[in-house]
């Protein structure tokens, strides 16, 4: 090469070019989101997770969660082909082919994701693989799950809600203290199945840091409209 | 003289012009001989630092209860320090070694004041303690590929100056005469480093983006490390090794070029397709789609370069263990540009992002290419460097095969289980349950490979050990004998 000034000058273009073509143009697109409302006179949506939540967001990135759970529920255009029974009306069934979203057909979401719903994400968690299942919206699975201990008892030991999960335990988010007068009304109530009980006379009580964690999950909910995305379409 | 001009008369680094050339390149080699052993040296520890942090992390996976009662010991501390050290303690340090030979060797030109390289080496690898011992005990940051806590980020950045200026300085007063492909390559990595990762900090954690605008960042930094700055010093060895130890001429030299404008303007924009059907705009996916498929214009071009120069020799490449490894990190990189653009379009990406098959593909550039490609380097080297052959030609052998065995069963293991799982995620009639107790036996055979790349690190260290404690001995001998203080007669036992 002769002309060295066109190798710097090269050198520099290839990396400010992607620059302002991904990051400044996403910026400028997405940097300045609002919450919004999908209708005139809906309330808007997303909300400001609470301060008990914003702990828990801590949590979940010391945890090192992330290596392991999504938080990007796929859009109704990642679409596959399904055989799906179809009742008609008459009564009789068939097999149709439909498309859908598969992580809707999975019931991890009801919707995808979209740009909106990170607003407030001081650390956007969107995560990379899937060892574990998506969390996207894995607090309007909690909040219809007539189990409202279930997140804390699978934080303590995976194995009771999940046999066979490759989650760690998260044990040393709780802590196991002699019952006094009355039980804790924060008490984990494991089976007798659980192999890792506390001896007699001890209760499993979640710290703090347990809880936070907890109410970040269970806010982690998408199950609301937006301009760019309506549920039961 | 002014201070300016004697400045520069201080680190010009052009050596003694009155000398024979053979004496010259003697005493390159003898001016980065502490750097280029003592960077070599950290790199392999933290290789298999790394690598056993991996090993543990995939011990857990088969048994989640393996170290599981401390916070410290949870699976995802494991993987980010993993991740980490292998990113900044061996990727990192094994470019600044080869970089700065290469860089001198090809220049022509001796790097002077070793001392603040001395300096600069201690602070990075201060720094990349800081970071894993920051993930182990607070937690990573949440960003892959980033996640030592952002105050390193300066130390990191201070030394890195240190370190990189040198190589920037033997370019500027290199020996007159043509600039090889592989000076090129050096150069382009060494000044878009420090750009892209003083970006990332800033978009992220100095003066975060609002949402999944830092999600891109992030996608865009780790797109960044592989191809802009992991392949182009990688592509630099084996352009230099090749040609040297052959002794013929790169198959359609001319075409190089396109290698390098085509590689560095794609990488750059190959980011976004981590973030195929996620919550990021549409028309970004799309870009890191075409930009994914379009590198295989540099990926092909550069290993008919290559493949094809190696091809015309194929019994010189196998008697020569530098080539073996060399050419085998140039076929995996032709195999990870085609995968790679396979996987990302969208009707295949819906079935293998955010599976094994990702992060099968970033081992695939990472470990199969780049690493192995450093470890041709390093064979090359060290011996020049340290004016000693390798002690055991088996041991050279053995690292090859643990290696390249053990990393080609960990990535297509991670191909096809990628596809598989893809497949049966895509399936909302399989339980999730079933496909992670699906994944048992993907979960085993990592383990097994990873246990049999750490098996050849750990040979190569004996090698390396058993070399540098010769290096040292002689050196001693040296010292002593100038002071007058060893003995007549006296033989090594």
């Amino acid at each position: 090469m002769k002309n060295l000034s066109i190798l710097y000058c090269g050198i520099l273009f290839v990396l400010v070019a992607p620059w302002c073509g991904l990051i400044l143009a996403s910026n400028a697109q997405y940097g300045n989101l609002q919450p919004g409302a999908a209708d005139e006179g809906d309330p808007v949506y997303p909300k400001p997770t609470g301060g008990l939540a914003e702990q828990g967001h801590q949590v979940y990135i010391e945890m090192g969660c992330v290596y392991c759970h999504t938080q990007q529920p796929r859009p109704e255009s990642a679409e596959i082909l399904l055989d799906q029974t179809v009742k008609a009306k008459d009564g009789t069934s068939k097999v149709e082919p439909v498309f859908i979203s598969p992580d809707i057909a999975r019931g991890w979401t009801k919707r995808g994701a979209v740009a909106r719903d990170y607003i407030y994400e001081s650390r956007p968690l969107l995560g990379f693989l899937r060892v574990g299942p998506d969390l996207g919206d894995v607090g309007a699975r909690a909040i219809a799950d007539a189990d409202s201990d279930w997140l804390l008892a699978h934080l303590y030991d995976p194995q009771v809600k999940r046999p066979g999960s490759v989650m760690p335990p998260f044990r040393f988010l709780f802590t196991i203290q002699k019952i006094g007068d009355q039980p804790s009304p924060l008490a984990l109530k494991l089976p007798d199945s659980e192999p890792i009980r506390p001896p007699a006379g001890y209760e499993v009580v979640p710290t703090d840091r347990a809880l936070a964690l907890v109410a970040y999950l269970r806010g982690l909910n998408i199950d609301y409209d937006l301009p760019e995305v309506k549920l039961g379409k | 003289m002014c201070p300016c001009e004697s400045l520069v008369k201080e680190i010009d680094p052009r050596p003694d012009a009155t000398q024979s050339e053979p004496v010259q390149l003697g005493q390159i080699d003898a001016s980065l001989r502490g750097p280029v052993a003592l960077f070599f040296w950290k790199a392999l520890g933290w290789l298999f630092l790394g690598t056993i942090l991996a090993l543990v992390s995939a011990v857990k996976l088969v048994n989640p209860e393996f170290l599981g009662g401390h916070e410290f010991f949870t699976y995802g501390r494991f993987f980010a320090a993993a991740m980490d050290a292998l990113i900044y303690g061996w990727g990192c340090q094994a470019v600044f070694a080869v970089a700065l030979w290469l860089m001198a060797r090809l220049c022509r030109t001796q790097v002077k004041h070793l001392g603040v390289l001395y300096v600069a080496w201690a602070f990075w690898n201060l720094a990349v303690l800081w970071g894993i011992a920051c993930i182990f005990i607070d937690g990573p940051t949440g960003m892959p590929g980033l996640d030592m806590p952002p105050q390193v980020a300066p130390l990191m950045g201070f030394s890195y100056v240190m370190i990189a200026m040198w190589g920037v300085l033997c370019f500027h007063f290199r020996a007159p005469g043509p600039v090889y492909v592989s000076q090129w390559f050096l150069l382009a990595a060494l000044l878009l480093f420090p750009w892209m990762a003083f970006t990332a900090e800033m978009a992220i954690f100095y003066a975060p983006s609002r949402g999944v605008v830092q999600s891109v960042v992030n996608a865009w930094y780790v797109s960044n490390l592989l191809w802009l700055w992991f392949a182009p010093v990688a592509l630099a060895v084996v352009y230099y090794l090749l040609p040297k130890i052959l002794g013929r001429p790169i198959f359609g030299y001319y075409l190089s070029l396109i290698v390098f404008w085509s590689l560095l303007f794609l990488g750059g924009w190959a980011g976004a397709h981590y973030l195929v059907y996620s919550p990021v705009p549409v028309w970004l996916q799309t870009v890191g789609i075409v930009g994914n498929v379009v590198l295989i214009v540099p990926v092909l071009v550069a290993s008919l370069n290559l493949l094809v120069t190696a091809a015309q020799e194929p019994r010189g490449v196998l008697n020569s263990a530098v080539l073996r490894f060399a050419v085998f990190g140039a076929a995996a990189m032709a195999v990870a540009g085609f995968v790679g653009a396979w996987a990302s379009v969208r009707s295949v990406s819906i079935t293998v992002n955010l599976t094994q098959f990702t992060l099968g593909h970033t081992l695939n550039l990472f470990y199969a290419f780049f690493s192995m490609v450093m470890f041709a380097a390093m064979y090359y080297i060290l011996p020049r460097v340290l004016n000693r052959e390798w002690p055991s030609a088996i041991l050279v052998k053995a690292h090859f095969w643990a290696s390249a065995l053990g990393i080609t069963a960990l990535v297509l293991a991670m191909y096809v289980f990628g596809l598989h799982q893809g497949a049966q995620m895509n399936n909302p009639e399989i339980d999730f349950m079933e496909i992670v107790k699906g994944s048992g036996f993907l979960n085993e055979v990592q383990l097994a490979a990873v246990a049999l790349i750490a098996a050849g690190q750990l040979v190569f260290m004996a090698n390396f050990g058993w070399m540098a404690a010769g290096a040292a001995w002689e050196c001693g001998v040296n010292f002593l004998k100038q002071l007058g203080l060893y003995p007549v007669g006296w033989r090594l036992p």
